[in-house]
Parts: C-alpha cells; sequence; structure tokens
C-alpha cells in the first residue's frame, strides 16, 4: 500500500514537471488543421501526425545554424573554463596559501552575480572591443559563468584525490607541476568530465547575453534563435517550436541526469573545508 | 620537469598557486569586477546606444525611476515573484525530494523526467509554455472545460493577475527540481544511524520528519531556498519570452524591464540604473546563503 | 648509500610546534626506527627529509649534504607511504617505472630493472595488473619495488605495515628487515608499534611532543629508558613505577618475581595480587605494591617456567634485582642516578 502510493507520488511528480515537454513531443506532429481547433483533443491526432513541421525546422529555419552556434560556443567556452579553473582550483584545494579560504569563498559568490547586472555594462565593453554582433562575444564573456562555478566543483574533486599520490609522484622525481599534470589530472578525469558537462549546459541555457549582444540570425544560438526567429510578430511556427525545443531539452537532460551524481558530491565536497 | 636539482617555479608551491590563480583572478576582474564598476558608473551617467559618451549625470536616472510607476510595478512584481516562488519552490521541493530519495524501480526514468524542467534552457522551456498558456488553444483550458469549470478561454498571459500566476507558476516548476537535488544532498548526508535510532525510540513519520529530519536539513534547505529566491530574483527570461512584461507592464520584473530600457529602448544609463536595484538584496542573499553553509560544516 | 642527517630541526604549524628542535643522525645503511604515539611529529620529521614539508628552521642533511633547498624529486629518496599511494590508474608495471620514466631512463632499460625489483619481491606475475586488483600485502610489496627500483639513497617508511592484517604484518615485518638488509639502503622507518619498532630498528629514535626523548639500540632503549616516557611507552605491560623520596623506582614487570626466585642482590616488597591474566604462557599478576616506596599498583610478569602458585587476594612476598632497578626524577621525569 506504502508502495503504491510512493509510484503514484513519483508518477505524479513526474508528469507535473516533464508535462509540458510529453504535450510538446505532442504538439510537434500535429497537422495545422488538428493544431488550431479548438474542438480536437490536444492530447492526440486527428487527423493522423505528421513529422513536415519537424523537417521544416531543418530546411527553412535557421535552427542547425543555432544548433552549430551552440555547440561550438559551448566547446570553446568549456575549454577557456578547464584551462583557467583547474589550475586555480587545484591552487585552492591543494597547494594549502593562507588566502585559499577567502579566495573560495569570493569565487562562489561571483557565481551568484547574475548577467542581469551586469549585461549592460558588458554590451557597452563588447561594443568597445567591436564584438557586437558576432558569437564571439559569448566566447569571451560566458567563462565569467562558468569559471567560478567549476573552480568551486573541481576543487571539490581535487580534494578527493588522496594527497599521497600526488606527494608519491614528487618523490619519485617530479615536481609540483609534473605530480599535478601526471596524477593529479588523470586521477580528478570523472570530476573534470562533470564539470565539462556543467558548463556546457550552462553556456548553452543562458539567455540575457546572446539576447543583448547578438542579433544576427546566422549568430544566433539555440536560447535566443528559437523564440526570436521562430515567432514572428504575431506568427508562431507552433510545432516547429515545440521540436526545436524537446530536441534540445532532452539530450540535455540526458546527459545531466548521468553526472547528477557526482554533481551533488561536487558541490558538497566543495564546501568542505581542507 | 625533471630538468636540475635545484627548486625551480615548478617547485615552488606560493608561487605556482599564484600562477595557477592569476589566470582566473585577471578574467574574473576584467569581466565581472569592471563590468560592475562600470554598471554602476553607468547607473549615475547618461550614455545611451546613441550617444555613448560619458557624462555625470548625478542621480537624475534614479530620479526618472522613482517618478516611473511601472519602475515601482516592476519593484514589487520582483519581490512578489520572488517571495511566493520561494516558498512555493521550497515546499515542493522538500516534498519532491522525499519522494526521489526513496527505492524504488524505474527510478532512474522519473529523475530523468523530473529533471527536465531545470536542464531545459530556460528560454525553451518558456517556448513550450507559451503554447500550454495560449489565450486559445491552451490545453489547461481545455481540461478545464472539459471538467466544466470554465467556458471559454483563460487568458493566461493577457489577464493582469493570470499573467503573474503563470510567471510564478513557471518559476516553481523550473526550479523544484533543482531545490529537490539540493535538499537530496542534505537528506543523503543525513547518517542512517539517527534515522534508525528515532525509529527505535518509537518515533512515527511525521515526528521524524519534523523532529529529526527537518531540523537536520534545516542549512540545506535554506541554500535551496537562497538559491531558488535569487534565480528568480534576477531572472528576465521566463517574463520575457512569456509576457514581454505585459501590455500594461503587469507582469514586469527589475530585469526585464532594466533590458527594455537599456537595450530595446537604448537608453543604457536608465537601464543600468535599474538594474542596481538587483544588487542589496543579491548581496543580502548571498551572505545568507554563507551562514547557511557554514552551519552545515558545523553539522 | 648515505646518512641522513637533521639538525635543530623545527616545524611549526601556525601554534601547533610538531617538530620541535630535533636532531639525529643515522649511521650508513642503517635501519633507524621513529617511534612514538600519533601526534608526536614522528611523521612531519619524516616529510620533513623527504622534503614534502619545509623545516621552520634547521637543516637536513643527506649524505652529509644540506638538502634544505632541493625539491623532494632531487633528494634521491624513495618513500613508501602508509596507503602505499599506488597510481590508482596505472598497472603494477607502469608504478614500478614511474620514477626511473621520470629520470629519463630509457624504456627498455626501465623495464629490465623493473623486472630486477619486481623479483625480488616476488610480484612478477602481478605487473600487468591494477593496483585495486591486489590485496594489502601486494600492494605494499608493489611499493616496496617502486621504492627499490630507483636505487635510492635512502628509503623512507611511513607506518608501512599498519595497513595490513594483524597475521601478514609479522611476516610482512620479517620480510622488510631481510630485504633491507640484503640491499643495505639507509632507511628511516616510522611506526608507533613499539614491537615493529624493536624488531626490525638497528636503533629507535623514541619521540614524544615534537622532541626527541632517546636514540639507541633497542635493547637499550628498553633497558635504559631516558626518562619515564620512554619507560611506559616501551614495553608491554610498561615499566612500572613507585615513587619514593621525590623519585621513581622504575622496574620492567619480568624482573618482579616471587621471593624465592631472587638473586643475591635483591630488594624486597610486598604485593597485594588483586588480578591474573595468562597471555601466552605467561601470568601478568596484578596488584598493588608496598615496601618499595608509596603504595602503588603494579604488574608482574612470570613466564611459563615459574610454577609459583599465586591467587587474587593474597599477598605474597617478591623481590626484584637491585640491577635492574632504574630511577626517575619525579619532577622532570629524567633518568637520574641510583640514591
Amino acid at each position: 500500500m506504502r508502495r503504491l502510493a510512493l509510484y503514484a507520488a513519483a508518477v505524479l511528480c513526474a508528469l507535473l514537471c516533464a508535462g509540458p515537454f510529453l504535450w510538446s513531443m505532442i504538439t510537434m506532429f500535429k497537422l495545422n488543421r488538428d493544431l488550431v481547433d479548438t474542438t480536437h483533443n490536444p492530447f492526440w491526432f486527428d487527423p493522423a501526425p505528421t513529422a513536415d513541421h519537424v523537417r521544416y525546422l531543418f530546411t527553412d529555419t535557421a535552427y542547425l545554424t543555432f544548433v552549430w552556434n551552440t555547440l561550438w560556443v559551448g566547446g570553446l567556452v568549456v575549454l577557456i573554463t578547464l584551462a583557467f579553473a583547474l589550475p586555480a582550483a587545484y591552487a585552492l584545494a591543494r597547494l594549502e596559501r593562507p588566502w585559499a579560504g577567502w579566495m573560495a569563498v569570493t569565487i562562489f559568490m561571483i557565481y551568484l552575480i547574475p548577467p542581469s547586472l551586469l549585461f549592460l555594462s558588458l554590451s557597452r565593453m563588447v561594443v568597445a572591443l567591436g564584438l557586437q554582433d558576432s558569437t564571439w562575444s559569448l566566447v569571451l564573456v560566458y567563462p565569467t559563468m562558468t569559471i567560478p562555478v567549476s573552480v568551486w566543483l573541481l576543487m571539490g574533486f581535487l580534494k578527493a584525490i588522496p594527497k599521497d599520490v600526488e606527494e608519491q609522484a614528487m618523490v619519485d622525481g617530479h615536481s609540483r607541476l609534473g605530480a599535478f599534470v601526471r596524477t593529479v589530472i588523470p586521477l580528478a578525469f570523472p570530476g573534470i568530465v562533470a564539470v565539462v558537462v556543467f558548463a556546457f549546459t550552462l553556456t548553452a541555457s543562458e539567455f540575457i547575453y546572446a539576447l543583448a549582444f547578438v542579433s544576427p540570425t546566422a549568430e544566433k544560438v539555440v536560447s535566443t534563435g528559437v523564440p526570436t526567429e521562430l515567432i514572428r510578430g504575431d506568427v508562431f511556427y507552433w510545432q516547429s517550436l515545440q521540436a526545436a525545443s524537446v530536441l534540445v531539452a532532452v539530450p540535455i537532460a540526458l546527459v545531466f541526469n548521468l553526472f547528477l551524481d557526482r554533481f551533488i558530491t561536487g558541490f558538497t565536497m566543495g564546501a568542505v573545508k581542507a | 620537469m625533471t630538468g636540475g636539482a635545484r627548486r625551480t617555479l615548478a617547485d615552488r608551491e606560493g608561487a605556482l598557486a599564484w600562477l595557477f590563480m592569476l589566470p582566473s583572478v585577471i578574467y574574473i576582474l576584467a569581466l565581472v569586477a569592471v563590468p560592475f564598476a562600470l554598471a554602476v558608473a553607468l547607473a549615475f551617467s547618461d550614455v545611451t546606444v546613441g550617444d555613448p559618451s560619458f557624462d555625470w549625470a548625478g542621480w537624475a536616472n534614479f530620479a526618472r525611476n522613482f517618478d516611473d510607476p511601472v519602475f515601482w510595478r516592476a519593484l514589487g512584481n520582483t519581490f512578489l515573484f520572488t517571495a511566493v516562488s520561494m516558498l512555493l519552490i521550497v515546499v515542493f521541493g522538500k516534498i519532491l525530494a522525499n519522494i526521489l530519495v526513496a527505492d524504488f524501480r524505474g527510478k532512474w526514468l522519473i529523475r530523468f523526467l523530473v529533471l527536465l524542467p531545470w536542464t531545459t534552457p530556460v528560454a525553451l522551456s518558456a517556448v513550450a509554455w507559451l503554447w500550454l498558456l495560449d489565450s486559445i488553444y491552451s490545453p489547461i483550458d481545455w481540461v478545464l472545460r472539459r471538467i466544466g469549470l470554465i467556458e471559454g478561454n483563460l487568458n493566461w498571459l493577457g489577464e493582469p493577475t493570470l499573467e503573474m500566476v503563470s510567471v510564478i507558476a513557471v518559476h516553481v516548476w523550473r526550479l523544484t527540481p533543482l531545490a529537490a537535488v539540493i535538499v537530496m544532498a542534505g537528506l543523503v548526508a543525513i547518517p542512517r544511524e539517527i534515522e534508525e535510532a528515532a525509529r527505535m525510540d518509537g518515533a512515527g513519520f511525521w515526528r521524524r520528519m519534523f523532529e529529526v529530519t527537518i531540523p537536520l536539513t534545516l542549512p540545506v534547505i535554506a541554500v535551496a531556498a537562497l538559491f531558488g529566491a535569487i534565480l528568480t530574483f534576477t531572472d528576465m527570461t521566463v517574463v520575457y519570452v512569456l509576457t514581454r512584461g505585459g501590455a500594461t507592464h503587469s507582469s514586469e520584473v527589475l530585469a526585464s524591464w532594466a533590458y527594455i530600457r537599456g537595450i530595446s529602448g537604448g537608453d543604457v544609463a536608465q537601464g543600468a540604473s535599474i538594474a542596481l536595484f538587483l544588487f542589496p538584496l543579491l548581496l543580502a542573499a548571498a551572505i545568507a546563503i554563507l551562514r547557511a553553509v557554514r552551519r552545515m560544516e558545523v553539522t | 648509500m648515505s646518512t641522513v642527517e637533521v639538525r635543530d630541526l623545527v616545524k611549526h604549524y601556525d601554534k601547533v610546534r610538531a617538530v620541535d628542535g630535533v636532531s639525529l643522525r643515522s649511521a650508513d645503511g642503517e635501519y633507524l626506527v621513529l617511534l612514538g604515539p600519533s601526534g608526536c611529529g614522528k611523521t612531519t620529521l619524516l616529510r620533513t627529509i623527504a622534503g614534502l614539508e619545509q623545516p621552520t628552521s634547521g637543516q637536513v642533511l643527506i649524505g652529509d649534504q644540506v638538502v634544505n633547498d632541493l625539491p623532494p624529486r632531487a633528494r634521491k629518496i624513495a618513500m613508501v607511504f602508509q596507503s602505499y599511494a599506488l597510481y590508482p590508474h596505472k598497472t603494477v608495471l607502469a608504478n614500478i617505472v614511474f620514477p626511473l620514466k621520470a629520470e629519463g631512463m630509457d624504456k627498455r632499460a626501465r623495464e629490465e630493472r623493473a623486472r630486477w625489483a619486481a623479483g625480488l619481491l616476488g610480484i612478477e606475475h602481478l605487473l600487468d595488473r591494477k593496483p585495486r586488483q591486489l590485496s594489502g600485502g601486494e600492494r605494499q610489496r608493489v611499493a616496496l619495488a617502486r621504492a627499490l627500483v630507483r636505487q635510492p639513497r635512502v628509503f623512507l617508511l611511513d607506518e608501512p605495515l599498519s595497513n595490513l592484517d594483524a597475521k601478514l604484518r609479522a611476516s610482512a615485518r620479517d620480510e622488510l628487515k631481510r630485504f633491507q638488509q640484503e640491499i643495505g639502503t639507509t632507511t628511516i622507518y616510522v611506526t608507533h608499534d613499539q614491537t615493529e619498532a624493536m624488531g626490525l630498528g638497528d636503533r629507535i629514535a623514541v619521540l614524544e611532543s615534537g622532541t626527541l626523548r632517546q636514540i639507541g639500540r633497542p635493547i637499550e632503549v628498553y633497558d635504559d629508558p631516558a626518562d619515564t616516557f620512554v619507560a611506559t611507552f616501551i614495553g608491554s605491560p610498561p615499566m612500572n613505577l613507585v615513587p619514593r623520596d621525590g623519585r621513581l623506582v622504575g622496574f620492567r614487570p619480568e624482573h618482579l618475581l616471587p621471593l624465592e626466585l631472587g638473586a643475591e642482590d635483591r630488594v624486597t616488597l610486598k604485593l597485594d595480587v588483586d588480578r591474573i591474566e595468562y597471555l601466552s604462557g605467561d601470568r601478568h599478576v596484578y596488584g598493588t605494591a608496598t615496601g618499595l616506596g608509596e603504595p602503588t599498583r603494579v604488574i608482574a610478569r612470570l613466564p611459563a617456567t615459574v610454577l609459583t602458585p599465586i591467587e587474587p587476594g593474597r599477598t605474597y612476598d617478591f623481590s626484584i634485582r637491585g640491577e635492574k632497578l632504574r630511577y626517575f626524577d619525579a619532577a622532570t621525569g629524567r633518568r637520574t642516578d641510583p640514591p
């Protein structure tokens, strides 16, 4: 009886959370005359479904360009983030400097500074650098969101690596730097992968900077391209919109789920003092 | 790297620590600290997109804000949305976490579905809601009509009160999974023995919940609440995509109003002065989070 | 091969004085054991010798050369950590050749050397495994092989047996000793286990609260403890200490024997027996001693060969050979001359 209630509750939660997406998945295959008839059941097909609107998304819109922009911006931002955050996290987690404590806290605080506070002045800076209306402006700015959170996460993972192994490498003939490269990085690899995923999803979800800095269609990313380009004034490409949203949401959620436990460990370990 | 026997830079922890830290520090200074200072400066200037030369304008922008009913509306809405969302996020997040920590088959699928709202880019999930709340074709209305609760349509994104309800609903929907994940981390950290000892002492589900689980997870719940608050407080995406602030600015918030004035309207200085109002509360929330985290370390 | 020496070594962490002015020197090829309770500074001392910690003041010398400014990698030492610190992502072979690779030795030569070291420790059949597939004893051998392969000037071992179960520990201890005698490399060995220290060390350095209490051969440390700390830390059961006129009279439990077994030069006392334990054939007799000084609880250890019947609740005459008595200052705990 208790188990039954548990299952019922779990399924109810899942439906409430995923409902809009499930329903989007139905909508994306609907014919126009099915969709815009208020007497038709919105949860089923009448007449039979069509993939035309999904196809339209790929053939007649810049959707693929948006996806491609999101991917390469995300990829570059992740690389920049790792290059900056990994050494910083190592310094904070392992090198036992007296300033490590407050520096880590400051970095955590910076993670909480929202784009909505900075986008206006950053847009001025982007203009000054001549990057307005270019996707490169996002490559420049996104690491400000991803570096702090990645440092925090990586600190957690690095603290979990036994110190002995690293010191052994130092005794065995490597410098501190050599020990970091040869033992710490390989051992932190699972954590690094988790950070890559987290940083990527963060950039893929960002909206305000992308909206404020970039307006040409060819330079847009998914999160701004879909709501701005597939809605033209009063013309909504509903089915294509839903398809665009589902096609991005599902893969991100899948990957995120794989790493969820690792994110939780990373965050909690970052909070534990060395 | 084996090189000479002498201590090189690669051996010196102090120097290495700085070298490792410096790139991130410089990046953050250049692209967070400088823009932040600039944001404050812009708020006291007359910079517009058309005339980017910097002239001191004193408190003029703020004075204009205080005379602007839309600003007050946005400020009020921001607080209202944040307070209501935060409350609901914590309650639902706690319930959701309690369900998700239980062991059952198909947990992976449930977890995947539950996390969808949080992992999906906000702009895209808001688009899904846009149709869900459509003024004519809303499936919610369709269901309500079928049950016989309403006739015709509820104008979810057109009528001021419903507009605000819709915005809050989407915020709660999107952030509850995050809160649940944070609370879950706290629940998992409660030593099993305490739970078992409470069981042995004959405490029932509710007593265990209120006398063991909730007190022990309180700091973590506080963190979840504050994260929810910050993310709602500073967000403009939901409002922007759903209502663009509403025809009469009925669902306008500080962030969206700053965007409309600063980017769409081109009055950068005015926008900056609006966005600056986000800061004090943000600071308070950040300090509160820090204190909660400290408390977590003690327990 | 080399000597290891520390001069006036001090290491502070914030306010804690982990090592507080220690000077000692190992002979060439010596097996020197650093013994002390946890928190006594022995591991810090070892880590400072390795170069993993920088001393607050004082010098570390290896082979009569001051190495304070050398990073660990340049000190030509090998260290075995308590956890063995095997590289979990590398195979046993890759673990063993790791220090050679760091030296830049070519592939053929280093594999040859690794096989030699593996052979010495009998782990050739494990070379392709990963550390997590090994038992505790096997891990310890891999760690030793990795330490050995570089032919270091000094071995530094940090409680390498503490992760093994009790049974394995005895045989591993024996092996460790034979192994060191075979290769003859100076070894500094840290432990809190006096059995290990007594069994392994050519000399034992007893540390407490960051200071060196005594250094000497096992028999010296046991028979002639420099102070009451050493006297009670070493020996199981520990040395009995009886207060008398501002001094403490010390004697080992095995020297407290029933009167009829006493020799010429002896001191007698009465023992109020309250409890007897049988341990591996020996009898440990607990009771209150009177007549030697203030009445004090003491322990007598009677070997299996002593057949005198003793029962709890009764008083017996016991004696100690006078030459076995040791005297300590009651205030400082330091050794003093007989009165």
